[in-house]
């Protein structure tokens, strides 16, 4: 990271602090010099799209833990006097709720960049399960986030999901009494969530940190998946990337805008603006959309401890991918076979979202079931084949051979020739 | 413009045919909501004071010996984006209503006339009184009900919704449930003390009893007294009660909107600019 600097402290303060603490170098190796493949395309933006919905989740958070009243009694009456009384508290918990939307499908098309261009293979591992360590811990926070504001949803969501670890043997019922801390979805358990929520985004900020770091060691993936050869392959980080990232932030917030200001509760549930009630089970209990491919995993086996090792280990499975993918080369798009299974496995993931939303019967169950087998053949059984059955079309010799002949401006034709012709 | 429009709603209606065509045969009740024109839908949109008032009207005059209000104040009744009572007005209001105030010096809890600070008492003492005097159902809150209710879409509709900004499922499913009194299908058991209503998203029978008759309330202004203009002005009352910023989120987000795009424009053009001489 600072060994990218090639700062050198000029001013006297600036050299006083180097000497003691390199910190100037290591943000200019981090972010402003750090060489950057020149390739990389939109998808790529993703990571500082995330980086600034953290922040706004976290900033947005915090004031409305100054209003929020974190009691059975109260929580449900504080969010609307956020949204009545607080000034402008109505666009800050529009913001922090579709904010939570927002971070999910950021965080899956990231993901699925990732798996498409083989971001998660040697010598990315570490980065890779990294960054399925923050999905966890996203997902745990989102969880305890919409228990806060108390309606039917929250209450009843919180019960199912909590009740999930009934399904352990022996030690299961202790385990479920000791999360609630007592013997239902109650006041402490409503206190305990709260605090968590409020600590989780500040470890997801943490991991963020090495996530980048392990990147940054390594250097970036990029769509060809060949690692920069020369100083031509690469551009620094500033102001190339910043720029770019900008662009694509401010856009990815015109989409966020859209829902704060003008669809803000479309995905929401109604029954959310329902005060928890402990005596009325809603007709449907659904967990928030982005929990939807997990749910239907977990409703697709008949058994509950099947079902609940099933939707964990659709996770776990994630941190062994790097070495269940048995192909060397990385991105998809020298690999035809690979390509066509990629697209089927996200088809698949949107299925089972579809199916987590529906009814568990008659034919939802069975339909659940089939692309639950297909979601870990893929891991299992395609991804360590492929590697062998497949033929992969040539690599580039670099990413800049790569550029000329994507830019069809034929490998011998000098640099300045053709500058940027396809700007006039 | 409008050839587009009509296309859409063919294919949307026939792909909703396709849709809805299982969930009938299997005999399910199906609630029938209907969609209305409502001044504040649209990013444009904004609450039409006069309805608004009548909404209230038909609120204070009608529903409000069952249902609540518990989370408005009378203030709000006066605040700007709202039904734009003058202060004077919100205060009369206020003070027709007893909320009980105490303990004073000497320990007893006692009744006044509310003020502006207040928010509107609950017809019931509790949830038990209310089933009590309701024949076992519980008249709902109206504070939140316009976003509490939403019948549900369904694909591919709610993809839709999406890019059409469609958020007033609740004021349509109100007016719908308003207006949804209509004769049961022949050979229908009506259970005693239920009534049949074809928008009702809970079941086929209602206990709430048809609440809205022809000329039953006063409009001065000459808007006609009907079951539906009465329907359609408690709901849009009702979604103000629920969402009493949505003008001002509305207003907001258009800048915000000219803000963003103008901002990623130029960005955009910089970007551009500075990756002129980079072949990526």
């Amino acid at each position: 990271m600072a060994g990218h600097s090639n700062y050198v402290p000029q001013s006297a303060g600036a050299k006083w602090l180097e000497s003691r603490l390199p910190v100037i170098s290591l943000i200019r190796g981090s972010f402003v010099d750090f060489p950057t493949p020149k390739n990389l395309n939109y998808f790529w933006t993703f990571g500082g799209i995330l980086a600034v919905i953290l922040v706004s989740q976290i900033l947005t958070g915090i004031v409305l833990a100054m209003h929020y009243i974190g009691s059975t009694a109260q929580a449900f009456d504080s969010v609307e006097r956020i949204m009545r009384d607080v000034n402008f508290g109505w666009l800050i918990r529009y913001l922090h709720s579709n904010g939570a939307s927002m971070f999910f499908i950021a965080v899956y098309i990231h993901i699925f960049r990732g798996l498409y261009y083989g971001s998660y293979k040697a010598p990315r591992e570490i980065s890779w399960i990294l960054g399925v360590i923050i999905f966890l811990l996203m997902m745990a926070t989102a969880f305890m986030g919409y228990v806060l504001p108390w309606g039917q949803m929250s209450f009843w969501g919180a019960t199912v999901i909590t009740n999930l670890f009934s399904a352990l043997p022996l030690v299961g019922e202790s385990i479920v009494t000791w999360l609630w801390g007592g013997f239902a979805v109650d006041n402490p358990t409503l206190t305990r969530f709260f605090s968590l929520h409020y600590l989780l985004p500040f470890m997801i900020f943490g991991v963020v940190i090495l996530h980048v770091w392990a990147f940054h060691t390594t250097g970036n993936n990029n769509p060809t998946g060949v690692q920069p050869k020369s100083k031509q392959d690469t551009v620094p980080f500033h102001p190339y990337y910043t720029i770019k990232d900008a662009f694509a932030i401010v856009v990815f917030f015109v989409f966020f805008a859209w829902f704060v200001f003008y669809s803000p509760n479309y995905m929401g549930h109604p029954d959310n603006y329902i005060e928890a009630n402990p005596l009325v089970t809603p007709a449907h209990i659904v967990p928030e959309w982005y929990f939807l491919p997990f749910y239907a995993i977990l409703r697709a086996v008949p058994d509950k401890l099947g079902g609940v090792v099933l939707m964990f280990g659709a996770i776990a499975i994630l941190f062994v991918l790097p070495w269940l993918d048995t192909s060397k080369v990385r991105s998809g798009a020298y690999r035809p076979l690979f390509k066509q299974f990629f697209w089927i496995f996200a088809l698949n993931a949107v299925a089972l979202g579809y199916l987590g939303a529906m009814p568990a019967e008659g034919i939802y169950v069975i339909l659940s079931q089939i692309c639950t087998t297909y979601y870990f053949a893929h891991f299992l059984i395609i991804l360590p084949l492929l590697g062998f059955l497949e033929k992969p079309l040539p690599l580039p010799a670099s990413i800049s051979e790569a550029v000329l002949k994507e830019n069809g401006g034929g490998a011998g034709m000098p640099a300045g020739a053709a500058a940027a012709p396809e700007t006039k | 413009m409008s050839t587009m429009i009509k296309m859409v709603r063919a294919f949307t209606a026939a792909a909703a045919l396709a849709v809805a065509a299982p969930a009938l045969a299997a005999g399910d009740h199906k609630p029938h909501v209907d969609r209305y024109q409502w001044s504040f839908s649209g990013p444009f949109g904004t609450f039409d004071r006069a309805q608004l008032q009548r909404g209230f009207k038909v609120y204070r005059e009608n529903c409000s010996a069952c249902h609540g209000l518990r989370l408005v104040a009378f203030r709000n009744l006066a605040e700007n984006g709202g039904p734009s009572f003058s202060e004077d007005e919100a205060k009369q209001i206020a003070s027709e209503y007893t909320v009980v105030d105490g303990p004073d010096d000497f320990g007893d809890m006692f009744d006044r006339p509310a003020i502006l600070a207040d928010r509107f008492p609950s017809p019931f003492p509790n949830e038990q009184a209310a089933r009590a005097a309701n024949n076992g159902a519980y008249p709902p809150d109206f504070s939140l009900l316009a976003k509490a209710r939403a019948a549900h879409r369904g694909f591919p509709w709610f993809v839709f919704d999406a890019f059409t900004q469609y958020a007033e499922q609740g004021p349509d499913y109100i007016t719908s449930l308003l207006t949804g009194y209509v004769e049961p299908p022949e050979g229908m058991e009506v259970p005693v003390g239920q009534y049949y209503n074809d928008a009702f998203l809970a079941g086929q029978f209602i206990s709430m009893a048809p609440p809205l008759y022809p000329d039953s309330i006063e409009y001065t202004d000459g808007t006609p007294m009907t079951v539906e203009q009465y329907s359609k002005d408690v709901a849009a009352f009702m979604m103000w009660a629920a969402e009493p910023h949505l003008e001002d989120r509305k207003k907001m987000g258009f800048r915000v909107m000219i803000f963003l795009i103008v901002f990623a424009g130029m960005l955009y053009f910089t970007m551009k600019s500075l990756w002129r001489n980079v072949k990526h």
